[in-house]
């Protein structure tokens, strides 16, 4: 164990931090780090575009997914190195939010599924944020159960013909590109008939109906698809095998969207800080308070570190596994205290949500507005936990009422 | 003893909750939260018409002159039905105000009003970020004026009348608070309406330019009278928010019992089990400590302040509870507009700030136990 940098890791430091300091977009630091929930602000300017000119920046100085191997559009980095490198990029990654889907999940399926030929293609566009990329899992009647998909892929000669529809896919509408599970085979159980694909969301057939989120924005969409024709070229793994393929999604998921998670407490602590409570002490010096920081700045380092454990664990070779389930779990419910504490401390006022009015911008007011679709995005809380208590407890799985059944057998009502 | 509502309470509870199922169902609610309109004007109209507003308001007032009781069980009804109008404001802080504290000539001038629906009352307290408290109440009152300016007042963009705690005597003590009474349709006021997390129900900023106003009770009495408010309207409004409470936990329960996952009804799976058990548990709780404050209240109990601020707390954290876990259940369903779980959750945060936050509600419900443990 060594929680400092050895020479060479201090060197790759230095060299990243003289990098960012000479090219980052300096002038967009005061918004980002105002940057709080549902979306960034930058004073006017095209978030997207930033958030596409300062990647393309960093890949074409070698920096952009920098453990991805170089002829994929990395630099080979190693797990610890990409560490040192989201600390030094700090606030600059508050841009590249709607490349985390791509770069966290939908990369690293291609890369470990995809044929060659896509990969030298498609890779380097997507870590160069030339191409955003969307994940097509969720169905209505399959979230938690994704396996319950019933989104059909019929064979027709070299081509597949895709028919059915896709719900909550953030950034669909935006996106060039997206990662599609289907069901290939609905006789045999449900694990077992599903197979993955990747396509263009341009293809003929694909309809993108976005859907009002409810704190008003409208981040994710309804994908339907009618007839919808790839070839074969366009598979990911074999036929049938697509809940592998999906896992290497999904582990991923749980690494990417859970291991870099704030659990907020830098926030509630700078507002503690300055907000005097009703008997004239600062927030920051009344016991009550200090119990609530104390218990938030806990989970946020255990958080943090646990982040760097399994960060250790890839570097051994390991692959990401149930464990960073924990991630999430405590970010999503940290994040939704947090903001009803600060609200609380606000008193009447805590209900007004305006930035210009609001304490630190209503930046509160929107967590508490964005952070109840944290607990829900990439896997419930319920289904975290049944993950931890299953896969890394060993408990037995609850009886299942869809086990060893033809998919077109289970119950649905 | 009897530690239940009586068959006619119940009735008018009945009443009010098929005449809101009609007149308020959430496509209305949706109306003010997504429309121009500040509140659902025809059915204000109709609160008043119907006598729910007027319910504990004296018969010689121009109200039905039922007891707290009754306003509490149509509390619980405007509650559940998120009821996109100024009740809190108008009837639980106003009228109630008046009813303490108002001169004879006040109440008869405004009370009548107030039952009908015809005038609607605010109370402006809030000046800063954090607690309401004697040493940030900065406007000043002077030979029957008032300048400066209160934000955020709910409904204060609606309002016809306010009542405004002000400082009459320079400092920053108690003492020197009064209450005063100020028509809002007079050339002297500027308002500002702001936006909020809960659209539902409107707030605005408002500005006194010395703007003409009466005192209400006596000068100096301004804090005691607003904090006696304040409890009263903490017992009203926690019916509110048990109202609430109650059907986030419905919803919750009847989308489990439908939805299916993994081949089950996801109310099988024990996770979602003990959510909605847990949520039965805190509105249980919160029922049960609002009946003893609805009693408290009813009989003007010296238990008041204890009760008050027992029910808050527990209400506040009842309603929250069953609207945040109530999205969980629904799952990605639930973080969608075109779902209502949105409207309870903002709802239950709305109440849980507008009589000032939990953290000084848990104060008060200490210090109060410690009085009277002393006494
Ligand atoms: C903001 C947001 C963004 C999203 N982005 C994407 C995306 O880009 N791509 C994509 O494919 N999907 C996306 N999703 C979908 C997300 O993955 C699903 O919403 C999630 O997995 C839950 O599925 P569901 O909505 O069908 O809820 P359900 O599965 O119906 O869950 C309803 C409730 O039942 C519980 N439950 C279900 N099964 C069990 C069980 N076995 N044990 C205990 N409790 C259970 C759940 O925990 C939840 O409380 C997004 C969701 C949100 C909110
Ligand atoms: C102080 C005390 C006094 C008692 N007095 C009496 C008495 O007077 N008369 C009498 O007859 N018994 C009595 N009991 C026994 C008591 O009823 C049992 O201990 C209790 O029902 C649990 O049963 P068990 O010990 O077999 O534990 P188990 O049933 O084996 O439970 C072990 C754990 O599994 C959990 N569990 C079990 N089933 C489920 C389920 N379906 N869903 C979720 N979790 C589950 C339990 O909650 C527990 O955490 C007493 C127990 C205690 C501790």
């Amino acid at each position: 164990m060594n929680f400092d940098d050895t020479p060479h890791e201090a060197a790759f430091r230095a060299e990243a931090r003289a990098w960012i300091d000479a090219n980052a977009p300096k002038h967009l630091l005061p918004h980002l780090e105002k940057a709080g929930f549902g979306g960034i602000e930058l004073g006017g300017l095209d978030p997207m575009k930033e958030a596409k000119a300062w990647q393309k920046k960093k890949y074409d100085a070698g920096w952009a997914c920098l453990h991805w191997p170089k002829e994929y559009g990395g630099r080979g980095a190693s797990p610890i190195e990409r560490v040192i490198w989201n600390q030094e990029e700090g606030p600059y990654a508050a841009l590249s939010g709607s490349f985390i889907i791509g770069h966290g999940m939908c990369g690293p399926t291609v890369m470990d599924w995809g044929p060659e030929e896509a990969k030298r293609e498609l890779l380097p566009r997507l870590a160069a944020g030339e191409d955003i990329w969307c994940q097509l899992f969720s169905e209505p009647a399959g979230g938690s159960d994704l396996a319950g998909l019933r989104t059909k892929a019929e064979r027709d000669g070299d081509d597949w013909v895709i028919n059915g529809q896709k719900i909550w896919t953030s950034g669909a509408h935006y996106s060039q590109w997206g990662i599609l599970i289907t069901r290939t085979d609905p006789d045999v159980p449900k694990h077992k008939g599903l197979t993955m694909f990747f396509l263009r969301m341009d293809t003929p057939g694909v309809r993108i109906v976005p859907i009002k989120q409810a704190n008003g924005q409208s981040g994710f969409n309804e994908v339907y698809f009618d007839n919808v024709r790839l070839p074969d070229t366009q598979r990911l793994g074999g036929v049938g095998e697509g809940w592998k393929v999906s896992l290497t999604t999904l582990m991923n998921e749980r690494l990417s969207i859970g291991s870099g998670m704030s659990a907020g407490f830098p926030d509630i602590f700078e507002f503690c800080k300055e907000l005097e409570l009703a008997d004239g002490t600062l927030a920051i010096n009344d016991r009550g308070v200090r119990s609530k920081l104390a218990e938030w700045a806990c989970r946020q380092s255990g958080l943090k570190y646990t982040g760097m454990r399994a960060i250790s664990a890839l570097s051994r070779g390991e692959n990401p596994g149930p464990e960073n389930s924990i991630g999430k779990l405590v970010a999503g419910s940290s994040l939704q205290e947090i903001a009803m504490f600060a609200l609380d401390l606000q008193g009447q006022a805590g209900a007004v949500s305006d930035p210009k009015l609001a304490a630190m911008a209503a930046k509160f007011q929107a967590q508490l507005l964005r952070s109840p679709a944290t607990r829900v995005e990439g896997g419930t809380d319920e289904i975290l936990r049944n993950i931890i208590g299953e896969r890394v407890l060993g408990l037995p799985d609850d009886m299942r009422a869809d086990k060893g059944i033809a998919f077109n057998k289970i119950p649905t009502a | 003893m009897d530690f239940e509502f009586s068959a006619e309470q119940q009735q008018l509870k009945e009443q009010a909750r098929r005449y809101l199922a009609d007149k308020c169902p959430t496509t209305a609610v949706r109306a003010i939260l997504e429309g121009s309109e500040p509140f659902d004007r025809a059915l204000w109209q109709g609160l008043g018409e119907m006598g729910f507003l007027g319910a504990a308001i004296p018969e010689e007032y121009g109200g039905l002159g039922l007891g707290y009781l009754e306003l509490c069980v149509i509390a619980e009804e405007l509650g559940r039905a998120l009821a996109p109008v100024p009740v809190s404001s108008s009837i639980f802080l106003v009228a109630e105000i008046l009813k303490a504290a108002g001169s004879e000539e006040q109440k008869q001038k405004w009370l009548p009003k107030l039952a009908s629906g015809e005038v609607i009352g605010t109370l402006a307290s809030v000046e800063a970020t954090g607690s309401v408290r004697p040493s940030n109440v900065a406007l000043a009152a002077k030979s029957g004026t008032l300048t400066g300016a209160k934000s955020p007042v709910l409904d204060g963009d609606i309002a016809d009348i306010a009542i405004v705690l002000a400082r009459h005597a320079p400092g920053k003590d108690a003492q020197g608070l009064s209450l005063y009474l100020v028509d809002l349709n007079q050339s002297g006021i500027e308002r500002t309406v702001l936006d909020t997390i809960d659209p539902s129900r409107s707030q605005a900023k408002i500005t006194f330019n010395g703007a003409a106003a009466e005192l209400v009770g006596a000068a100096g009495d301004g804090w005691r009278l607003y904090e006696e408010a304040l409890d009263r309207a903490a017992i009203l409004t926690g019916f509110e928010q048990i109202g609430g409470a109650d059907k986030a936990l419905e919803m919750g329960r009847d989308y489990a019992l439908q939805r299916f996952a993994f081949g089950r009804a996801i109310g099988s799976f024990q996770a979602i089990k003990h959510m909605l058990a847990d949520m039965y548990v805190s509105a249980t709780l919160a029922r049960s400590n609002g009946y003893f404050g609805a009693y408290a209240l009813s009989t003007g109990s010296a238990d008041l302040a204890e009760a008050a601020a027992t029910m808050r707390v527990s209400s506040t954290k009842a309603f929250q509870h069953c609207a945040k876990n109530n999205i969980q259940v629904h799952g990605g369903m639930g973080f969608t507009w075109a779902m209502d779980c949105h409207l309870y959750y903002r709802r239950s945060n709305l109440l849980a700030v507008s009589l000032g936050g939990l953290n000084e509600w848990e104060d008060k419900l200490i210090d109060r136990l410690r009085a009277k443990n002393a006494a």
